[in-house]
């Protein structure tokens, strides 16, 4: 009877997928791209994976809703029709699908506690968490402890793709503060957004300090932390908000949370064990991985909230700089 | 028929990684390339994380009286690879945004004609 | 006994609203013009999601849990209007007009 679930969200899931490929006017494309976002982190909860499903919600379905509202309103808004009739893609995409279903025949049985992913590591970390790392939530145990150095590796990617961005968008100053609605039209949003403001913030750092206890982490923190200041300059505008967070120090903060990340594993190679080896940063190596832990979910956290708001500030500052 | 119960969940999700396959290689507007990209890697976190799934088992954060959990493994995978979709979508989608300005179109036949004019 | 009580209120609750929302998302489809389809996204939406987390609360008895949807159920009440009020200004921003009856004198 659980299986009901499954099948309902895959269904909607593909009509999503369907009226996607198929709609022309771009808005409603990224509204769709929304809908399936949120449908997928429903089905990873169906499918017990509530942190993947926490990030894919505030990633999938917050920032990257935004990335594309502001690149449709920066180009065009509506799709013209293709111009030859698609049958090559057609009959490459029916083959690879073809061939992808015939590989899944050999595969376990969905859900089957004897399938190989489950025996080689996976036990390995579900029994040695409480014991050497103490913390119960193993998914932030094997990514900031057993995988630290891939976790390194990725807060480096997010600061590439920021600077990226930088690069290719940078941040115009001037005419911030030009036209757009005026007061009376605002208020309604602008004392809401006042609000909840320090409630989104207050809530974010609780997702980073909670992630051992439950699911979070600094990923969802620093996403969650940067979704309170885009609301701030959606309401008050993007000179208002610049005054609140200016991109000096954004810039700044992205490099100084991948600085924390890599400074913990300096640290733990002075005080004598291997890079990122938190057991040797306190005098109880339980204690020590709770601290390297929280050390580093902090540095991924500012690290992703000001690579965020960077990419925001870049696109709206272009859209401000263009006065369409 | 017990073969089709148990790998519909996976038919159905390639059934969703050949949609944004085609989205990205039949239609010419770059932005609808960069969402059917989109769609391809959200199908295929669906598929790690189906493989993840134990039947019978709870979320992975460990609590007295609970003996069976899922896979964590495939969990942390895809969280990293959910934010390194949020960096290559940010990216994509800031390279769109110079080529309409170079280009004045962001339609792929379009900018093709304007490469082989010059 | 209680517990009785309970489960057959949150059921019920759970059922409304989800009743609700139906009626809500039928209301975006037939409805003519965009400000009326608003009207009944916001209403009918806002009512239907507070029936749902009034039921799960009733599920969930007095636990943590049950202050964490309390929370999210004072924010979803503040923030469901505000979005669908941005909405509206937005659309009479860019001159989009209502669609009224002109046989009106």
């Amino acid at each position: 009877m659980d299986y009901l679930i499954d099948i309902v969200l895959l269904g909607l899931l593909m009509i999503t997928g369907f009226a996607i490929v198929r709609m022309r006017s771009l808005l409603a494309v990224a509204m769709l791209t929304s809908i399936y976002s949120l449908l997928s982190a429903s089905l990873f909860v169906a499918l017990d994976a509530v942190d993947v499903a926490l990030t894919e919600a505030a990633i999938g379905a917050g920032i990257s809703t935004i990335l594309m509202l502001a690149t449709i309103a920066l180009t065009s808004d509506e799709e013209k029709a293709p111009r030859h009739t698609p049958l090559l893609p057609l009959i490459v995409v029916t083959a690879t699908g073809a061939a992808l279903i015939y590989g899944t025949l050999d595969m376990p049985h969905h859900g089957d506690p004897d399938a190989p992913v489950h025996h080689h590591v996976a036990p390995t970390y579900l029994h040695d968490t409480p014991g050497e790392i103490g913390v119960p939530n193993v998914v932030t145990s094997v990514l900031a402890s057993y995988r630290g150095y891939d976790t390194l590796g990725e807060v480096t990617v997010i600061l590439t793709a920021g600077a990226g961005v930088l690069a290719l968008l940078g941040y115009r100053t001037r005419r911030l503060n030009s036209r757009g609605p005026g007061n009376r039209q605002l208020v309604v949003l602008r004392v809401i957004a006042k609000l909840f403001f320090p409630l989104i913030l207050l809530f974010a750092l609780y997702v980073l300090f909670h992630g051992d206890y439950g699911p979070g982490g600094g990923f969802q923190a620093g996403v969650i932390f940067a979704t309170g200041f885009i609301l701030y300059a959606l309401a008050f505008g993007l000179g208002n908000a610049q005054r609140v967070i200016p991109h000096r120090l954004l810039r700044i903060m992205a490099a100084v949370g991948v600085l924390i990340y890599a400074g913990v594993g300096i640290e733990s190679m002075l005080l004598g064990g291997k890079f990122l080896e938190y057991r040797v940063l306190a005098d109880d190596p339980v204690t020590g991985q709770h601290l390297g832990i929280m050390l580093i979910e902090l540095g991924v956290g500012i690290t992703v909230t000001a690579v965020v708001l960077i990419i925001y500030y870049g696109f709206v500052s272009r859209l401000h700089a263009r006065d369409i | 028929m017990p073969e089709l119960l148990g790998h519909y969940n996976y038919w159905i999700v390639i059934v969703l990684m050949m949609t944004g396959f085609y989205t990205v290689i039949a239609r010419p507007n770059l932005i609808k390339k960069v969402i059917g990209l989109f769609i391809f890697q959200t199908s295929v976190f669906i598929f790690f994380i189906s493989m993840a799934k134990v039947d019978g088992g709870t979320a992975p954060i460990i609590e007295a009286g609970i003996s069976v959990y899922s896979n964590p493994l495939p969990h942390v995978l895809i969280l990293t690879a959910i934010v390194v979709s949020l960096a290559t979508t940010a990216l994509g989608l800031a390279l769109v945004v110079r080529i309409r300005e170079a280009y004045g179109t962001i339609n792929e036949d379009d900018i093709h004609v304007q490469d082989e004019a010059d | 006994m209680i517990s009785l009580i309970a489960d057959i209120l949150s059921w019920t609750c759970l059922l409304g609203g989800a009743i609700f929302l139906l009626i809500g998302a039928i209301g975006v489809l037939r409805f003519p013009d965009f400000y009326s389809r608003l009207h009944a996204v916001s209403i009918c939406d806002t009512l239907g999601a507070g029936l749902v987390l009034t039921g799960l609360m009733l599920q969930g008895g007095l636990s943590l849990v049950t202050v964490k949807l309390l929370l999210m159920f004072y924010f979803l009440l503040f923030t469901g209007p505000t979005a669908v009020h941005a909405l509206a200004e937005a659309a009479l921003q860019s001159k989009l007009k209502p669609l009224v009856d002109e046989h009106e004198s």
